[in-house]
């Protein structure tokens, strides 16, 4: 009854017609438009990107040369944990919420998000934590140095930036949790009527199943994080062995997390990568549903194969075999992705504008991942390789080479929907190629120094690995400077003006998102559409 | 090269400081430019070696066919020449087909393996057992079992400072070819010997390593661990802490040093007399002048990194000595702090032997500007303090 009222006093107040649109600072403050909270994840995801970038200039800088030229190693420990923080947590997980927040309504027909208010908190959640986390290099000590990994006991030594670090990472992950809950529910509930859920596009059942992923996993790490911060403060000994602990179980709760975490980063790409072939080879997706149950094989195995991270920590030798197969089956399904993507470009009508340069740059450099991945499955040779170079190689491949350009594809083929405005088709192709290259030139010379031997977090080196290490660097800051022509070259631009984008402007067959006007209008789906 | 001319280029104004040597392959360590893994020294890594290649193998086959389809699709079926799309959009063998046989494909790469995991396994019926203890930031060597057995030794990184510089510090001394990868004690072993090697550590969790024997093993705080090898030639083998245990995780290296039988018992003859030698008598009443000289010694190998040469520590970080309420208040306060470890301050009651801590303590007492008034410290107090 309430509700009539207030919603009769709304509506004298503001009027019938009311399709006003909030203006300045509580348009986005007060935000519960799923494209607004969209822009916003995605702006904040950039910036945190730069964050991280930053703070990986520095580290190659340092290692430029053996010797110690720049930071002292405790700073330089700082350095390589925050980019890994800032990076997962602030830069890519984010992103992909924010391209679920502007395409799943409009992929399927809805009208906005289910908890529209939630929505607003689980963004707004996230600046906070994010100076939480870089203010923690300005606290006594500094920020943590533990790793991203966080492992105790190291993480009890920490001065009070760990705990920074920890408060940070609990926001964000009750930010993640209520973004899940609400990407589920709006998938669940709120399709365009006719739209079964084997006829979702791909991106959605990716976030779909990501979203499950992400509800499972973000309390384990919830907890295991909150346990370090008894032990340093409550005297809790869950993970100190003087009080009947054990370091290694802080191994076993962490991985659990951060498995399927690396599938959290992944799944969405696939799905942006599913959108993008079929659209430029003029050609239906290859296996659509057998491109569904891949991805639900590689989430439900994502849980089984944790303790592949700790084959070095001393497990039984029917531990080791068991995570040693169980990984190897995760090559199966990833496998049937890349040959569905490749069977959708077969004999196709393929044009390669730049969403589908990056979608194949994706899948080749993704796959050579894939490959290290695979190698590094194999306990013997993982015992050699486990924390080396060859480690930091592998991740930055599937998340770089995977998650990055993933998100640079999905940005480059729906932004004429979110700006009206198509980007710099050569400016896009230059960031490409460029991406490309320094990303290669920066990443393939680590799978040498991995193999010789080179351990990773290392503030200096034996002089034998000089030479990989200055390739590195250099691409790493030609990669670095790839970034900023892309945000200066295309993104502003493409916000600022152009070419008008048409409401489907790469004459897509499918996808909901390309019958209504580019740029969206701030309310769509107001009438749930037709499908045919 | 690449290395060689840039380090030119980036060092020339430093020039009249120090000329580097041009950098040579390390024995036993990395070899400049090495794009694979060390040579193998031991069966197990002979067998890690083949695994790899054998993996390195089907995977550029699998990439070749996979990518050669991709590329071959996208030099011909592209929309500007004229290629019409097929509609074909789904086909129950084909994806039958590649999901059975990469199954096959991934048990086929697994079970080589299976049997290299089992014999990595195996510590049984070792000729001698070592206990190898991770601290911030060395390892400390105990020979457990088999000849030798009682040596014990604590091993540092033995590079001097002069050569890693620090930030607005230029070295000032040249590098020599195992910088970073040598230490002042090496851990020696009889070649062709089953070599069982237990872990543990002090403080956080560290891992001991020897790439070219294939071996890595985490050193965890209150637990043991083990693993084994049997290196099959005489030589110098080199690796390096691998698992972040702090500010210098990367300045405490591994040497191990295998030797033939006879040169292992001169080794182990020496080692005991030298051990015999230094061995303390807990309960001989020194001066303070002898403790300050022996503790100056323990304070420059144990306590410098934190504390500082200046007993300055780090602000923020580690705490300082000089001036310290603890350092000018009741010794006992400071012996139980020294053995017993605080928060990053590690526990050193298994590390040093009550001479040396009761020397170091009142090294700290007398030092920098340190004048207390308990200025002295006797090995049968810290011996008291223990029980």
């Amino acid at each position: 009854m309430s509700n009539t009222t207030m919603d009769h006093a709304h509506t004298a107040a503001h009027g019938h017609d009311d399709h006003h649109q909030p203006q300045g600072f509580a348009r986005w403050m007060f935000a519960t438009n799923h494209k607004d909270i969209g822009t916003l994840y995605l702006i904040f995801s950039l910036v945190m990107l730069l964050v991280g970038g930053v703070l990986a200039l520095m580290i190659r800088t340092e290692l430029f040369q053996p010797g110690l030229q720049f930071f002292q190693p405790e700073f330089f420990n700082q350095l390589t944990t925050m980019h890994g923080l800032i990076m997962v947590f602030g830069a890519i997980m984010p992103a992909f919420v924010g391209f679920a927040n502007w395409m799943i309504p409009l992929q399927i027909g809805a009208s906005d998000m289910a908890f529209a208010r939630m929505n607003n908190f689980s963004f707004w959640l996230l600046p906070p934590a994010a100076m939480l986390l870089g203010g923690s290099f300005f606290v006594p000590g500094g920020a943590t140095a533990a790793g991203w990994t966080l492992y105790a006991p190291l993480s009890t030594q920490m001065g009070p930036g760990m705990d920074m670090a920890i408060f940070a990472i609990h926001i964000m992950g009750a930010s993640s949790i209520m973004g899940s809950i609400n990407i589920i529910t709006t998938i669940l509930n709120m399709r365009a009527p006719g739209m079964t859920l084997m006829k979702m596009p791909m991106f959605c059942w990716t976030w779909l199943i990501t979203a499950y992923l992400l509800i499972a996993v973000m309390p384990v790490l919830a907890g295991a994080i909150t346990m370090t911060l008894t032990d340093r403060h409550f005297g809790t000994s869950f993970f100190n062995a003087a009080g009947g602990g054990d370091p290694v179980m802080y191994q076993h709760i962490f991985w659990f997390f951060g498995h399927p975490e690396v599938y959290i980063m992944i799944l969405p790409a696939f799905g942006i990568v599913s959108q993008i072939i079929p659209t430029f080879a003029r050609k239906p997706l290859f296996g659509y549903a057998s491109m569904v149950y891949a991805t639900s094989s590689i989430a439900i195995l994502s849980f089984i194969v944790w303790a592949h991270h700790m084959f070095t920590t001393g497990m039984p030798v029917t531990a080791q075999l068991f995570f040693m197969y169980a990984t190897m089956l995760i090559a199966v399904p990833t496998g049937v992705k890349v040959f569905n993507w490749i069977a959708t470009m077969w004999r196709g009508s393929m044009t390669f504008e730049t969403p589908m340069l990056f979608a194949v740059g994706f899948i080749f450099v993704f796959t050579i991942g894939g490959f290290t991945g695979l190698i590094l499955a194999v306990t013997p040779i993982d015992i050699q390789m486990q924390d080396t170079y060859y480690v930091v190689a592998h991740f930055h491949y599937v998340l770089v080479a995977g998650s990055l350009f993933a998100l640079f594809a999905g940005f480059y083929y729906w932004s004429p929907k979110w700006t009206g405005y198509m980007y710099n088709e050569t400016r896009g192709k230059i960031h490409f190629w460029n991406s490309l290259f320094w990303f290669n030139v920066t990443f393939f010379p680590m799978h040498f120094l991995g193999l010789a031997g080179m351990p990773r977090r290392y503030a200096d080196y034996p002089a034998q690995f000089t030479d990989f290490n200055m390739l590195a660097t250099v691409g790493a800051f030609g990669f670095g400077l790839s970034q900023v022509y892309f945000i200066f070259f295309v993104v502003l631009p493409a916000y600022r003006g152009g070419k008008a984008a048409g409401d489907n402007p790469w004459e897509a067959v499918e996808g909901l998102e390309w019958t209504i006007p580019s740029p969206a209008p701030f309310h769509t789906f107001e009438t749930p559409p037709t499908l045919k | 090269m690449l290395s060689s001319l840039l380090m030119m280029a980036g060092v020339s104004s430093w020039a009249q400081e120090i000329v580097q040597k041009p950098v040579v392959d390390s024995k036993g360590g990395p070899a400049v430019l090495e794009m694979n893994f060390q040579t193998p020294a031991t069966q197990i890594a002979e067998q890690i070696y083949g695994l790899h290649n054998l993996m390195m193998i089907i995977c550029m086959v699998i990439f070749v066919v996979v990518f050669g389809f991709m590329f071959y699709s996208i030099l011909r079926h592209r929309k500007s020449l004229g290629h019409k799309p097929a509609t074909f959009h789904e086909s129950i063998s084909v994806e039958i087909a590649w999901t059975i046989v990469p199954f096959i494909i991934v048990i086929g790469m697994a079970l080589p393996a299976t049997k290299t995991v089992v014999a990595m396994k195996d510590t049984s019926n070792s000729d001698i057992t070592i206990k190898v203890t991770g601290m911030q930031w060395k390892w400390g060597y105990d020979y457990l079992k088999g000849e030798g057995q009682g040596i014990s030794f604590l091993s540092a990184l033995s590079t001097p400072r002069e050569q890693i510089g620090s930030p607005g510090h230029l070295p000032t001394q040249a590098r020599g070819e195992n910088y970073l990868i040598e230490v002042d004690n090496e851990v020696v072993v009889p070649v062709n010997k089953k070599i069982r090697i237990i872990t543990t550590a002090n403080d956080v969790i560290h891992s001991w390593t020897i790439q070219a024997f294939g071996l890595k093993q985490d050193a965890i705080p209150g637990f043991v661990r083990d693993t084994w090898f049997k290196a099959e030639k005489i030589g110098k083998y080199r690796g390096q802490c691998v698992e972040l245990c702090g500010k210098e995780h990367a300045f405490m290296p591994v040497v191990v040093s295998v030797v033939s039988d006879a040169d292992y018992s001169k080794w182990v003859d020496g080692k005991k007399k030298e051990m015999a030698a230094l061995a303390d008598d807990p309960n001989k009443v020194w001066t303070v002048d002898e403790l300050k000289q022996r503790g100056e010694k323990v304070y420059s190998s144990n306590c410098v990194v934190c504390h500082q040469a200046t007993g300055k520590g780090v602000p923020g970080a580690f705490p300082a000595l000089d001036g310290s309420a603890i350092v000018a208040g009741p010794k006992e306060a400071q012996i139980h702090l020294v053995l017993n470890g605080k928060n990053a301050m590690p526990t050193w009651k298994s590390v040093l032997s009550d001479t040396e801590i009761a020397a170091v303590i009142t090294y700290t007492r007398n030092n920098w500007s340190n004048k207390s008034q308990e200025n002295i410290v006797q090995p049968a107090e810290v011996l008291a303090a223990r029980k």
